[in-house]
């Protein structure tokens, strides 16, 4: 078994020989191309050693995310799994480092701060238990499987801090009655059964990510992934074939978990959305639909495109076509699943793919390394490889049928829970990509945001609002002045706090509702100054005015509070260097010495003016109630919030 | 399949497994021999093994395995 989504490469194995008698400089790109590869395992075995003799070199370019430092702790024999997820997370520009438990000793270790666990420090701790070994504690008290379980995950998070992930139980149990085998549910079958729907129920409680070796077992055959003559011989349970399909999912997990799931599909037509070549063939000659077994498969296919739209995964299409041949059948044929609703960004052209792949990484403001491209054109795959190796590109198989079983196989997608959020997030940039198209076809800029028609809706913090401001405040990092970071419970305190000020915002405009954009922060200080604590927004919204439109909102606020100037403070990070000078922009004095890092900014009110906006402001009234009830769902202010970034 | 096209195939399997490009197969060569054949990459001798030959070999055979060209006598037992 390989990594069939991957591109096979004829001569990998003479490559990565070659690869390691080069000076590290040019033998680490090389080696780490061979890790998009449709590998086996004994080839992921070989590439994980040969990247560890160039550690030094390899570990500054798996940057991505911070390093991480997994712990894997289990029942039985796991030595032979952290190359799989070595490799499967260097493919994925991530840097790991595991911890391998003691075999059968994972309980003990999470309760003795004093074990080699706890000098580790992980982040990231993988429990997998072995099927005999939750056999043997379900026959012999019910349910104590899930119970130690919760112990441990508490464990994990309040003693090591770090995130769980969860391994389901792998099914491994001959049935002894047969197809009703739940007639029997004290055989070992049963057990397992059930074990795997507690652990279900208790994870979703709890919010513990799973990695459901189960659900493997059940879709590609449970011989594939477990062998009971190793167990026998070696209590290995995850087959060592398998072991670096084990790595994938383990990595994806875990990219999930430090956001750095793809985003994005971006979809060819001809022969990729339905048969046939439309200029061609016409609204009439493409294979789509009903009464033809191949127009049938394109069509089953985009089912599965359209579901993954509906659950936040932005639609595109790059198509070499003419642009009115190529949305014709978007609009008018009766068979297509997808319409043009559905598709955040639409590019038909005949320029080269990897041109429009950025152009509509542009136009949707997301990174390239947040898109997957599907074509079943060979040539065009490896253009876009070559071009942009940071895109996903997965082969495509001849057969249509099999697509969406292989974009599935290849897990790009990969999310650890679903909000209503993402479910509006297709909408929002297909909006967001309305209003890019207006501004380029107008040349003036005032004219086109008065034709917006911005509302801005603002509130002090309410009950309703508080988790979704506390998650903005500890994610946003780019228009963000200051990085502060609030828990929950501190967020909640000011909204009794008579010294503080609060501003949440959302934008509406022509085009739709942009959510929540933005949150300030004030406090009054005893010298009729209002200082700016916190002022964060979505980078969304930049050069619209909304700048100046909360300055006048924060301004009337701090006027009510008796304040006579605003104090503004901007604290430099690796991130925050688009706002260094807002203040300056909003006509603030600087009034720190010029060369110091961190930046305090003076505006006196005696003589503000405010400052011109198309940004209307509509003030919503903040909803009361106890803060208890916060949820995180309402269809209020917060509802359509997609991350501030 | 001939015992030579065997130890061919089979060097190769080991060359991969062991990640050593020097290997190369006598009748009498064991574990002993390759400083990188412990119980974990046996384990993924035997799968690879089971996979290049298509066969399957049965837990008294590996059991009793005692060098190469005992190795070499069962797959060429069981492959076509």
């Amino acid at each position: 078994m390989n990594l069939s989504w991957l591109p096979s490469r004829e001569n990998w194995d003479a490559e990565l020989s070659a690869a390691r008698k080069l000076p590290a400089d040019t033998a680490v790109p090389l080696l780490l191309s061979l890790a998009d590869c449709a590998l086996d395992f004994v080839q992921t075995a070989r590439l994980d050693k040969a990247l560890s003799s160039f550690k030094a070199d390899v570990r500054p370019r798996l940057n991505r995310t911070r390093p991480v430092k997994l712990a894997l702790i289990g029942s039985s024999t796991l030595a032979h799994l952290p190359p799989g997820i070595r490799v499967a997370c260097a493919r994925r520009g991530i840097w790991i480092d595991i911890f391998e438990g003691h075999y059968g000793s994972y309980h003990q270790e999470l309760a003795d701060p004093s074990s080699d666990l706890y000098a580790f420090k992980p982040d990231i701790v993988l429990i997998a238990l072995d099927a005999h070994h939750v056999a043997a504690a379900e026959q012999h008290q019910p349910g104590r499987t899930v119970e130690t379980l919760a112990a441990c995950w508490q464990l994990v998070r309040e003693n090591l801090g770090a995130t769980v992930i969860q391994q389901t139980v792998l099914p491994v149990f001959p049935p002894l009655l047969g197809s009703n085998e739940h007639q029997h549910p004290n055989s070992r079958h049963s057990l397992i059964s059930q074990v795997n729907r507690d652990i279900r129920a208790a994870s979703a409680a709890e919010n513990v990510a799973l990695l459901s070796v189960d659900m493997f077992a059940h879709m590609e055959g449970l011989n594939t992934w477990f062998s009971r003559e190793l167990w026998h011989r070696f209590k290995q349970e995850i087959h060592p074939s398998v072991s670096h399909f084990y790595g994938e999912h383990v990595a994806r997990i875990i990219a999930s978990i430090r956001g750095l799931s793809y985003k994005c599909l971006v979809l060819d037509l001809d022969n990729t959305l339905w048969g046939g070549v439309i200029g061609d063939d016409g609204l009439d000659g493409i294979h789509l639909g009903q009464g033809h077994a191949v127009g049938e498969a394109f069509v089953s296919f985009q089912k599965y495109v359209k579901a993954l739209g509906e659950r936040g995964i932005i639609l595109a299409v790059c198509s070499k076509n003419d642009l009115a041949n190529a949305q014709s059948p978007f609009e008018q044929h009766t068979e297509m699943i997808l319409r043009t609703g559905d598709i955040a960004c639409f590019v038909a052209n005949w320029e080269d793919k990897a041109s429009n792949l950025r152009k509509i990484a542009g136009t949707l403001n997301i990174g390239l390394d947040s898109i997957v491209f599907a074509d079943d054109n060979p040539f065009e795959r490896n253009l876009v490889r070559r071009e942009l190796p940071m895109v996903a590109v997965p082969e495509l198989p001849e057969e249509p049928a099999l697509y969406e079983s292989m974009l599935a196989a290849a897990g790009y997608f990969e999310a650890i829970s679903i909000t209503g959020e993402d479910q509006e997030r297709n909408r929002l940039y297909r909006e967001n990509a309305q209003r890019e198209r207006v501004r380029e076809a107008s040349t003036d800029m005032s004219s086109y945001l008065k034709s917006l028609d911005m509302k801005l809706l603002w509130s002090t913090f309410d009950a309703s609002s508080l988790a979704r401001v506390t998650q903005l405040i500890n994610r946003s990092n780019q228009f963000n002045l200051t990085t502060r970071r609030y828990t929950y419970d501190e967020v909640k305190a000011m909204l009794s706090d008579p010294a503080v000020i609060t501003l949440q915002l959302r934008l509406t405009d022509a085009f739709g509702d942009n959510g929540l954009i933005g949150v300030v922060v004030g406090r009054m200080t005893d010298h009729q100054v209002l200082e700016i604590d916190t002022w964060l927004m979505s980078c969304r919204v930049l050069g619209r005015q909304v700048e100046e439109a909360t300055l006048n909102l924060l301004v009337e606020q701090a006027s009510t509070h008796g304040a006579t100037s605003l104090t503004g403070f901007y604290f430099p990070t690796a991130k925050n260097g688009m706002v260094k000078l807002h203040y300056q922009r909003l006509g603030f004095d600087l009034v720190s010495p010029a060369d110091a890092p961190d930046s305090i900014w003076h505006l006196s009110l005696t003589d503000y003016v405010p400052r011109p906006t198309y940004a209307i402001p509509v003030e919503v009234e903040a909803k009361r109630g106890a803060a208890g009830e916060a949820n995180d769902h309402g269809a209020d202010l917060q509802s359509a919030y997609t991350g501030i970034s | 399949m001939t015992t030579e096209q065997i130890y061919s195939q089979l060097t190769q399997v080991f060359r991969n497994v062991f990640d050593d490009d020097t290997i190369t197969l006598q009748p009498t060569t064991t574990a002993a021999d390759i400083p990188e054949w412990d119980s974990l990459s046996h384990t993924n001798l035997i799968a690879t093994t089971e996979s290049v030959f298509k066969i399957k070999f049965r837990t008294a055979e590996l059991e009793s395995l005692r060098n190469v060209g005992h190795f070499v006598e069962v797959i060429s037992s069981k492959a076509a």
